[in-house]
């Protein structure tokens, strides 16, 4: 029983850290399988959590937050756009650069205008999402195995959790089931063929670019206008980057996407309920052999020993009309 | 007279210096099979990409169905009924075939109704024309032929009624190609209008209604089919030239020091470009091979130089085995004394960022004459690259100039003198000078016919007939990935046409 | 078919580009300096004041210039062969191992002058293995090196985290970092000939890693342009077809440039552990990884290009302390925002002004871009 209740405390801690993976996951999902590569996810949620916690903070509304989140990564992501779309440049230069403007902008702006070291002013009420209580979560709560996973897991979780899950359907339905996602799943293997079809390139990309943005964007917000109650310096702590890892371990595919975010999110939820203790089995683990594991699991992927990991083949390859 | 489907009035086209259509007239009739034959650089290729919008003419007019047309994008081109099959094909590999063919067409934005509706239209579609092929299948596991169908689907798809379709049988088994000439008689049939862009007569006679011919940017005639014959048809084609026939003595040839046996090789995509070749190159004679771009000469030069590995077959150099089907060094090869001229002088045989210098070692740079321990002896490279810019005259003069900053020819001349210097036993040059003026293509071949001289054994590649009928002591024609005839230098331009385009000699006779 | 690069003379492509992408990034950086509040004209000058304005601050400058000149060394290394080499920062942190192992071993033993020498080959050997595998990744089994150094980068982090907190801190402290280094281990500072030149400077980091980083500066162009190795680099980095034809092989390049650009990444460990701090620290390294990558791009590849932007960018640590002593609302984190927008204009957009330069140019001066006067033929 004991082991069970563990279990569940450790499956939510998972869940609750492994939504801004997903988001930013799915976020990465849609420019690479354009063709266009982002390692600047990591900045993009970055600015979005700080500008989401700020106009939060000043407007008193977690929903105004969200938007401003979600507009400020947009643009961000334009600019990563224009850069590899239009200028063609290199998108690996634009990424970094990406990363490290957010992370300066955000700490300067944040004491700028706040005066707190750096964060923004602590969130309540209607300026944070708080926890939903789903029917019923209440009543069944005593009811072995069915009532914690009910109440605890499934119940209890801000809105944007359940927004970054139904994510994984709607973006599975978009890239297979609409035309967009028809076109956009081609433009990153054979942009010749999508614009000898006579659909543009540039504009399906900057499509699949502000999709990015906007999932980075709800990403950072939920950060801090949900999970924490403020913007702090450097929240985003490498996520960015493990999501990116994710994308690849799932093999640029949306659901494999969840399960890869979920993964690594209990990796890091158990390393830390474990630290310093030993583990069921194996005995004691430094915390960061664990935090290392989702890049050296990637790292084994890339090498090929699980599997082949093949990119879209257009991916990182600006679009030259070859005539 | 009937509305012709097509009409191009006075089409002039030019890219800076090259004026790759000059004035074109063509009339292409309703439902009929239409022949566009001519080498490369005849300007087919430019005159069909006008057709279809992706460049814009500089004068000129064109009509469709009688009507004048602007055509400023591909989408315009489909809309008014032009579908294109290119050369290179235009799918997504790991899509479906029902997914790419509705690429674009989709029709709504959501796919599940689009795709219900796009199967029943391809169902009938590959019923009435004979292009059966699994919707469901993944593209990229279909064998080139199949891949040629979708490709057809497409445009038919979008309700073309001129097809266009550009070299197509160049990946192509002959079986494939016949079951494509049925389904062009189909379309044809159905009256639809088929132009066929192609560079083999066979194909021409065996299928087309009308045939024009092009050369050199111009419309040199338009035929009926029936009415010709294949040797008027490339005797148009190759046309009479200026001859620039260089001076040379009666050769001298002596053992054998290049030696190619059932050399298979294929090509990035797995189709064959070499087919079980052999042949031997002695001292002292120059081997040219004649033929079109594309039947395989480019994938036997690379195999041979090393870069590019090969199915099976074997090359001897000097009595003694070249790995082709491995890892080959081209390194080694050098050592050896086979030089190589690769046809991409560009990025290839050069690297234009470098400065004259540095390309006038590149290949030989591990030589110790240029080193000095693991240091380069810029001395000794610079005196060096100054003795062969005076040696060939280079211009300009200054090794240390960037190559970019160097004409054609006068690159070209780079890598000659560099592959020649090294006194190679075995020199196996492509495109000699494309893209060379007239003063250096003398010089070029002056040279080359040196090295004959002084007991070299040269392997020429070249689309210039003139050019290889002017060097070689004998005359390998390569059509389709076989060599399909062995002449003397004397051999006529109209015999060697023929070879060229895929006519046995016996065929053409019946 | 469209000709992207019109010849433009070498001045304009090497200085005058340059300079205009470098005075867009501080125009916009200047912006943030007005959306905080504060006067950027003002702040530019503290700025400067602050990297140069004395003995000491120039001697700060140095100091944090030579970090960058490693790191920016080994991301040109890896540039001139057709690789992008993130992996620095990492290369750097795990080389402080190599360094702190040698340093700890041979400190009350050897004086600094022999335990020097044997730390930059522990420095480099690490740093270099670090980056081994990548490449042997990226060489063998096509896995993008752009990928595998970051997550390397990560890994690295947590390694040095690990030692540093569970095996390399002495029991009695509680900090986690090593025992201090001792005499044997302390690289001897360049204050004398600030002194000797007739500045005052109290006491400064400055040490002679700064002299070991001309050195490799000089080592690196000696390579890249005057070795048979440097030539090979640079045709596999132009054109790996041209390579292939030249007999060059593709594996066994790559693997050799990334380590050598892992050993000079790694060589950065020097400076901050053996010249200033006597001992490692966690994060030591500090980004100067990635600063490195603003250093190669702005500084074209080229070590004579690279030494100065490495000192711009220690004129930025600096004068940034500096300013944002005098100006609160501007940290240390201005420059991080300025290194991004010089990586994005030097990188990403560094063709972006071309077409207007090249317009200009071929207006005013049309002979110099090859603009044939009328009646020219064409080639």
């Amino acid at each position: 029983m004991e082991f069970f209740n563990v279990l569940i405390q450790l499956l939510d801690a998972t869940i609750r850290v492994s939504v801004p993976l997903l988001l930013a996951c799915l976020a990465g999902l849609y420019s690479e399988r354009a063709g266009v590569f982002d390692i600047g996810l990591e900045g993009k949620m970055l600015a979005g959590a700080f500008a989401g916690a700020a106009f939060a903070a000043v407007t008193g509304s977690a929903w105004l937050g969200l938007g401003c989140a979600i507009t400020v990564s947009v643009l961000m992501a334009l600019v990563h756009g224009f850069a590899s779309i239009t200028h063609r440049g290199n998108q690996i230069v634009s990424g970094v650069a990406i990363n490290f403007i957010a992370a300066g902008s955000t700490i300067i702006l944040g004491q700028a205008w706040f005066r707190q070291g750096g964060r923004t002013p602590a969130l309540s009420g209607p300026a944070r999402f708080e926890a939903i209580t789903l029917p019923g979560a209440d009543a069944i709560r005593d009811v072995p195995i069915l009532g914690p996973i009910y109440s605890v897991l499934i119940s209890g979780d801000s809105i944007l959790v359940y927004i970054a899950f139904a994510m994984v359907p709607f973006t599975w339905w978009v890239l297979f089931r609409t035309r967009f996602g028809l076109r956009l799943r081609a433009v990153g293997e054979n942009p010749a063929a999508v614009d000898t079809a006579g659909i543009s390139v540039a504009w399906l990309r900057y499509r699949a670019v502000i999709c990015t943005g906007v999932l980075t964007g709800i990403a950072g917000a939920y950060l801090s206008v949900a999970q924490n109650a403020g913007f702090v310096k450097d929240m985003t702590a490498g996520k960015g980057f493990i999501a990116l890892a994710a994308l690849i371990f799932a093999k640029w595919r949306p659901v494999p996407a969840m399960f890869a975010c979920l993964l690594f999110g209990f990796l890091e939820a158990a390393s830390i309920r474990f630290q310093g203790q030993a583990w069921p089995l194996i005995g004691k683990v430094p915390v960061q052999f664990m935090q290392a594991l989702p890049y050296v699991l990637t790292v084994v992927l890339l090498a090929g020993f699980v599997g082949k990991a093949i990119p879209p083949r257009a991916g990182g390859v600006p679009y030259v009309k070859e005539r | 007279m009937a509305d012709a489907a097509i009409e191009l009035i006075g089409i002039n086209k030019s890219f800076g210096a090259v004026h790759a259509n000059r004035d074109i007239h063509l009339e292409i009739p309703r439902g009929t099979i239409h022949g566009i034959i001519g080498e490369n650089g005849a300007g087919k290729s430019t005159l069909m990409s006008i057709l279809y919008g992706f460049y814009q003419a500089d004068s000129g007019e064109i009509k469709v169905g009688g009507k004048p047309t602007v055509i400023h994008t591909p989408n315009r081109a489909i809309q008014v009924g032009i579908g294109m099959v290119h050369q290179h094909f235009m799918l997504v590999p790991n899509f479906t075939v029902l997914e790419n063919v509705i690429l674009g067409a989709e029709g709504e934005p959501l796919l599940n109704a689009s795709i219900a509706k796009a199967r029943g239209e391809l169902a009938r579609l590959e019923r009435e024309y004979g292009l059966e092929v699994d919707p469901d299948a993944i593209v990229e596991e279909l064998p080139v032929g199949l891949q040629q169908r979708v490709e057809i689907l497409k445009a038919l798809y979008r309700g073309a009624d001129i097809l266009i379709l550009d070299e197509p049988t160049g990946v192509l088994t002959p079986a494939e190609a016949d079951h494509l000439f049925r389904i062009l008689k189909q379309l044809k049939d159905q009256g639809k209008t088929v132009v066929l862009i192609t560079h083999k007569l066979r194909e021409i006679m065996a299928i087309t209604d009308n045939v024009t011919v092009m050369r050199q940017g111009t419309v040199v005639a338009t035929r009926e089919t029936k009415k010709t014959t294949v040797e008027e048809l490339a005797e148009m084609m190759v046309g009479r030239r200026v001859l620039l026939r260089v001076h040379k003595d009666e050769g001298k040839p002596s053992e054998v020091k290049l030696s190619v046996r059932n050399l298979t090789v294929k090509d990035s995509r797995g189709v064959i470009m070499v087919d079980n070749v052999s042949f031997d190159v002695r001292a002292g004679e120059i081997v040219g091979i004649a033929g079109v771009a594309g039947n395989g000469q480019s994938e036997l030069l690379e195999a041979i130089s090393g870069i590019r590995r090969a199915e099976s077959g074997t090359v001897e150099l000097d009595g003694r085995p070249i790995l082709v089907t491995g890892d080959a060094d081209p390194g080694e090869l050098r050592d050896r004394g086979l030089a190589h001229v690769p046809e991409d002088r560009h990025h290839v045989g050069l690297v234009l960022a470098f400065e004259e210098n540095e390309n006038s070692i590149l290949g030989y740079h591990d030589q110790e004459k240029y080193l000095k321990g693991v240091f380069l002896d810029i001395g000794t490279i610079i005196k060096d690259a100054r003795d062969k810019i005076e040696k060939y005259d280079i211009r300009p003069t200054n090794p240390r100039l960037k190559t970019a900053n160097f004409s054609g020819g006068n690159q070209q001349k780079i890598v000659l003198a560099r592959e020649m210097e090294q006194d190679p036993g075995v020199l196996i040059i492509g495109q000699p000078t494309r893209g060379v003026d007239v003063g250096a293509i003398e010089f070029i071949h002056r040279r080359l016919i040196e090295m004959r001289d002084r007991s070299k054994a040269v392997l020429l590649v070249s689309v210039e007939l003139d050019e290889v009928r002017s060097l070689s002591d004998r005359i390998l024609v390569m059509f389709a990935g076989r060599i399909v005839g062995e002449r003397g230098p004397d051999a006529s331009e109209g015999e060697l046409g023929l070879l060229m385009a895929g006519v046995d000699r016996k065929e053409a006779a019946e | 078919m469209s000709v992207p690069y019109a010849k433009l003379p070498r001045w304009v492509d090497y200085g005058l580009i340059p300079l205009i992408n470098l005075i867009v990034a501080f125009v916009v950086a200047g912006f943030v300096v007005l959306l905080v509040g504060e006067n950027p004209l003002r702040a530019a000058g503290i700025l400067f004041e602050g990297a140069f304005g004395s003995g000491q601050n120039i001697a700060y400058t140095l100091f944090y210039a030579t970090n960058f000149i490693f790191t920016g060394l080994a991301v040109a290394v890896a540039f001139h062969c057709g690789l992008f080499n993130i992996g620095g920062e990492g290369q750097a942190y795990i080389a402080g191992l190599g360094v702190s192992v040698v340093a700890l071993s041979f400190d009350s033993v050897l004086p600094w002058w022999l335990t020097f020498p044997l730390a930059i080959l522990g420095a480099a050997a690490v740093g270099a293995l670090w980056a081994l595998i990548p490449a042997y990744l990226q060489a063998k089994r096509g896995s993008h090196i752009v990928i595998t150094t970051i997550m390397f980068n990560f890994i690295a982090a947590s390694i040095m985290v690990y030692l540093l907190v569970d095996v390399l801190k002495p029991l009695a402290q509680q900090a986690p970092q090593t025992r201090d280094f001792l005499e044997g281990a302390q690289l001897p500072k360049l204050n004398g000939i600030f002194e000797a030149l007739g500045m005052s400077v109290r006491s400064s980091p400055l040490n002679i890693s700064f002299l070991l980083a001309l050195v490799m500066a000089y080592l690196v162009w000696l390579l890249i342009w005057r070795t048979k190795l440097g030539y090979e680099m640079r045709t596999m980095g132009h054109s790996s077809k041209a390579a292939r034809y030249a007999g060059i092989g593709e594996a066994r390049i790559i693997v050799i440039t990334m380590m050598i650009s892992g050993a000079l990444a790694g060589m950065m460990a020097l400076n901050p552990l053996m010249g200033d701090q006597h001992r490692m620290a966690l994060d030591f390294v500090a980004g100067a990884g990635f600063v490195g990558i603003a250093v190669a791009l702005m500084g074209r590849s080229h070590p004579a290009g690279i030494i100065p932007a490495a000192i711009l960018f220690g004129m930025l640590y600096q004068g940034g302390a500096e300013l944002s002593f005098e100006m609160p609302n501007i940290s240390r984190d201005m420059i991080v925002i300025i290194q991004g927008l010089v990586i994005l204009f030097a990188g990403a957009l560094e063709h972006m002004f071309r077409p207007a330069i090249q317009t200009l140019f071929a207006t005013l001066s049309p002979s110099t871009v090859g603009v044939p006067v009328a009646g020219g033929k064409g080639a």
